[in-house]
């Protein structure tokens, strides 16, 4: 399992709704920081590359030092974002796919105003048990 | 048992099926419209109870025409073609009824499968809501028509962490039947 691992949803309007660090590593507030800093400066490139693909995989769009940013785009403009430092293409595809549909379910929540925060503490557990399985 | 299920899938044949997304997300935008114009979550439960006792008054007439149910002699009955018969038809589920108060005038209906809630989670912000409070006015609504005045209330909601959906039903009074006209008229 990766020992860095930040993963974020950012909504339509380039708000963060979902954030999370889910590397197996020793937590640091910093480092926290540093991770959102660098997932932020990745969102230019992720919205260069999402007109060259069809795909909604777009792989990994950014490095900085040897940490990765992969990143999927949902057809909804919801772009799901990972900050890792372990190189596994396939995990990290389907560990994206599965955070979809997860995030499918959110939004068929009627209660759910899309765009807002997601704070429902099931979706938190099963993206951890997602990291945990395929990170 | 046997004989009592089979009125409810012959009703549930019978009836027009609409997609079942699209209707729980139908009664999704509802209540989400009802949570955006009143402030209070209470107005809201009552607000959605009292749609459905207007939803109630009408589909009585439809569930009579359709169902080909038999006059039911006492309370327990009709809670029996209520859950058999009705949810049967209507939401597709049979809730069984159970806990019934020693006069025979309360009981609960138990369902482990509710249609309506779907997809649903409740946020922080509305744990007071009964989201499902539409289908406890239906049930008065309905009840009403056929001369029982009952007082129906939801007691548990799977939704907040309990393991069933409980609705209880109390029977208040039977209305005699008024007739329209007096004899010396």
């Amino acid at each position: 399992m990766a020992t860095t691992a930040c993963f974020v949803i950012v909504g339509k309007n380039d708000s963060p709704i979902y954030e999370s660090e889910v590397g197996s590593g020793p937590r640091k507030d910093e480092a926290a920081h540093l991770h959102q800093f660098v997932l932020h400066a990745s969102m230019d490139i992720v919205q260069d590359v999402v007109w060259t693909t069809q795909n909604m995989y777009l792989k990994v769009v950014d490095k900085f030092g040897d940490l990765f940013v992969s990143t999927y785009v949902t057809a909804g403009q919801a772009k799901l974002m990972l900050l890792h430092d372990l190189k596994s293409e396939d995990g990290i595809k389907n560990f994206f796919q599965e955070v979809h549909e997860l995030y499918i379910k959110i939004l068929l929540n009627p209660l759910y105003v899309p765009g807002s925060k997601i704070t429902s503490p099931q979706f938190d557990a099963r993206v951890r048990m997602l990291a945990k399985k395929y990170l | 048992m046997k004989a009592a299920l089979r009125p409810g899938d012959a009703a549930f044949a019978n009836v027009e099926k609409v997609n079942a997304e699209l209707f729980t997300l139908t009664y999704g935008a509802v209540v989400r419209q009802l949570l955006t114009d009143h402030e209070d979550v209470d107005d809201v439960n009552k607000q959605l109870d009292s749609m459905g006792y207007n939803i109630g008054i009408r589909l009585i007439d439809e569930f009579l025409a359709k169902s080909n149910s038999a006059k039911c002699a006492d309370f327990r009955e009709t809670a029996d073609v209520i859950a058999k018969v009705g949810f049967k038809m209507f939401l597709g589920v049979s809730p069984t009824v159970a806990n019934w108060s020693p006069d025979g005038k309360e009981c609960s209906l138990l369902m482990d499968d509710n249609p309506l809630v779907d997809f649903v989670e409740l946020p922080d912000t509305c744990q007071g809501l009964s989201y499902c409070s539409i289908l406890c006015g239906v049930l008065r609504g309905a009840l009403e028509m056929i001369s029982m005045r009952t007082e129906v209330r939801i007691v548990k909601d799977m939704l907040k962490g309990d393991d069933v959906y409980e609705i209880r039903m109390r029977l208040i009074e039977t209305v005699p039947e008024e007739l329209p006209y007096k004899d010396d008229e």
